[in-house]
C-alpha cells in the first residue's frame, strides 16, 4: 500500500518534469505557429501583402479586420535588412517577431515622427560589426537588434473606415525590406577616400 | 515484475499529468500577468520580449501574433460583467468610454478567433467610425437581428468573443488599476 503511495506521489512530481519540459518545448515543435503558417505564402526578405481578414480567411485566428498587413519574413545570415515603410493616413506599426514569433520590438508612425518609418534590423553580431564612424551617420536611423537570424516583420495599416482600405493596402504596397547590399561596400570605402584626402594635401 | 509494474504505473501517471497540465495551460491560458478591468482580460506582456512561458506555449499552438508592446495591447472579452456568456442571440451592449489610445478598435470573434460572417461584412468597429453621444461615450449593440445605432451583428452563434484593441496608449505592463483604464461596460439587455 505504502509503495503503490509512493508510486502515486513519484508520478505526480515526474509529470511536473514533464509539465515544465513539455511547456518549454511546445514553441519549438509547434508545426502550425504564426511563422509557419505564414512561411508557406510569404517571400523570404520581401513585403508580401496579406489578404484582408474576413471570415473565409483562416490564416491567422484574431486578425484584425479593420487594418491593412503586410509581412516580411527575414533571414539575417546574407546580411542586414533595410526597412522602409511610408506612413499611411491614419496609423501604422510594424511589429517585429522571432521565429518562435515573441514579439520583440514594436514601433507606430508616431514614435518614428516622420513620413517614413526607416529602420535597419541587424543581429546583435551585425551591429557589433559595425564600423565606429557608420554608428554615427547610423544615429538618425533606428538600428534594431535581432535576438534570432530569422523572423518576421508584421507591417500595419490602419483603415478607419472600411472605404479606407485601399489607401491602406497601397501605403503598404510602397513598403519595401531588403538585405543592405550596400554594407560590403561601404565597409571597403572608407580606405579609398583616406587615399584621396592624403592625396590633395601635397598639392596645396 | 512488481518493481516493473510499479515504475510503468509512476510512468503513466507522469506522462498523464504533465501533458494533461500542458494542455490545459495552453489552451485556457494561465494567470501570470493578467490584467483584468471588469470583464476584459489583457496580457501586456506577450507583447514584450519577457513573455512568460506559458503564454509562449499558449502563443504557438493557437498560432497568433501577439500585438506588440509599442503598437498597442489587446482586451478580450468573452463574457458580460455579470460573468454570463456573450450569446450570440441575445442583445448585448458595450458602452461607456475606452481608455485613453490614439486609435481604437472592436471586433467580434468566434471563440476560435474567426471573423463571424454577416451580410453586411461589419465585424467591429474602429474609434473613427462609431456614433457617440454628446458627452463622448458611445455604445454598441451586439444583435443577431438589425438595431439603430452602432450595431455589430452576431450573426446568431450561440457563444463569442470581443476583442478591444488600444493602438498608441499608455495602457500595458505598468497598467493595475481599473483607473489607469476604465474600460466600457458589458451587459446582457436581454434575450429572445
Amino acid at each position: 500500500m505504502i509503495r503503490l503511495v509512493f508510486t502515486v506521489i513519484a508520478g505526480v512530481l515526474l509529470g511536473g518534469v514533464v509539465h515544465l519540459v513539455s511547456v518549454l518545448a511546445l514553441p519549438r515543435i509547434a508545426s502550425q505557429d504564426a511563422y509557419s503558417r505564414l512561411s508557406a505564402i510569404t517571400k523570404l526578405n520581401a513585403v508580401t501583402a496579406l489578404p484582408v481578414a474576413d471570415p473565409g480567411n483562416t490564416l491567422m485566428p484574431y486578425m484584425d479586420p479593420a487594418f491593412a498587413t503586410a509581412i516580411c519574413r527575414y533571414d539575417l545570415s546574407g546580411g542586414p535588412i533595410k526597412l522602409a515603410v511610408p506612413v499611411s493616413q491614419a496609423y501604422t506599426s510594424v511589429s517585429f517577431y522571432t521565429r518562435s514569433d515573441v514579439a520583440y520590438y514594436a514601433i507606430n508612425d508616431r514614435s518614428a515622427g516622420r513620413k517614413v518609418i526607416e529602420l535597419n534590423l541587424m543581429t546583435e553580431a551585425q551591429h557589433a560589426d559595425l564600423p565606429e564612424d557608420e554608428d554615427i551617420t547610423a544615429a538618425d536611423r533606428l538600428i534594431i537588434d535581432s535576438p534570432t537570424s530569422t523572423g518576421l516583420i508584421v507591417l500595419k495599416a490602419l483603415a478607419a473606415e472600411p472605404g479606407l482600405m485601399p489607401l491602406a493596402q497601397a501605403s503598404l504596397a510602397a513598403a519595401s525590406c531588403k538585405v543592405q547590399t550596400d554594407a560590403p561596400q561601404a565597409e571597403a570605402a572608407p580606405p579609398p577616400p583616406a587615399a584621396k584626402q592624403t592625396g590633395p594635401v601635397p598639392k596645396r | 515484475m512488481r518493481l516493473i509494474f510499479i515504475t510503468l504505473l509512476a510512468l503513466v501517471i507522469a506522462t498523464a499529468v504533465g501533458l494533461g497540465a500542458t494542455w490545459l495551460t495552453a489552451t485556457r491560458g494561465t494567470d501570470f500577468g493578467t490584467l483584468r478591468i471588469g470583464a476584459w482580460t489583457a496580457r501586456p506582456k506577450t507583447g514584450t520580449a519577457d513573455v512568460d512561458p506559458y503564454s509562449r506555449a499558449s502563443i504557438a499552438r493557437a498560432g497568433d501574433l501577439p500585438i506588440g508592446q509599442g503598437d498597442g495591447v489587446a482586451f478580450l472579452a468573452t463574457t458580460d460583467d455579470r460573468k454570463k456568456p456573450l450569446d450570440g442571440r441575445c442583445d448585448v451592449v458595450v458602452s461607456g468610454v475606452t481608455p485613453a489610445a490614439r486609435f481604437w478598435t472592436l471586433t467580434l470573434y468566434d471563440l476560435k478567433g474567426r471573423l463571424v460572417a454577416n451580410s453586411l461584412q461589419r465585424y467591429g468597429f474602429t474609434s473613427e467610425e462609431i456614433i457617440r453621444s454628446a458627452d463622448g461615450t458611445f455604445e454598441v449593440r451586439m444583435a443577431s437581428r438589425s438595431r439603430a445605432g452602432n450595431w455589430l451583428p452576431t450573426g446568431g452563434i450561440e457563444r463569442y468573443a470581443l476583442m478591444l484593441r488600444l493602438y498608441d496608449t499608455p495602457v500595458g505592463v505598468a497598467t493595475r488599476t481599473p483607473r489607469d483604464a476604465p474600460m466600457p461596460a458589458i451587459a446582457t439587455a436581454g434575450c429572445p
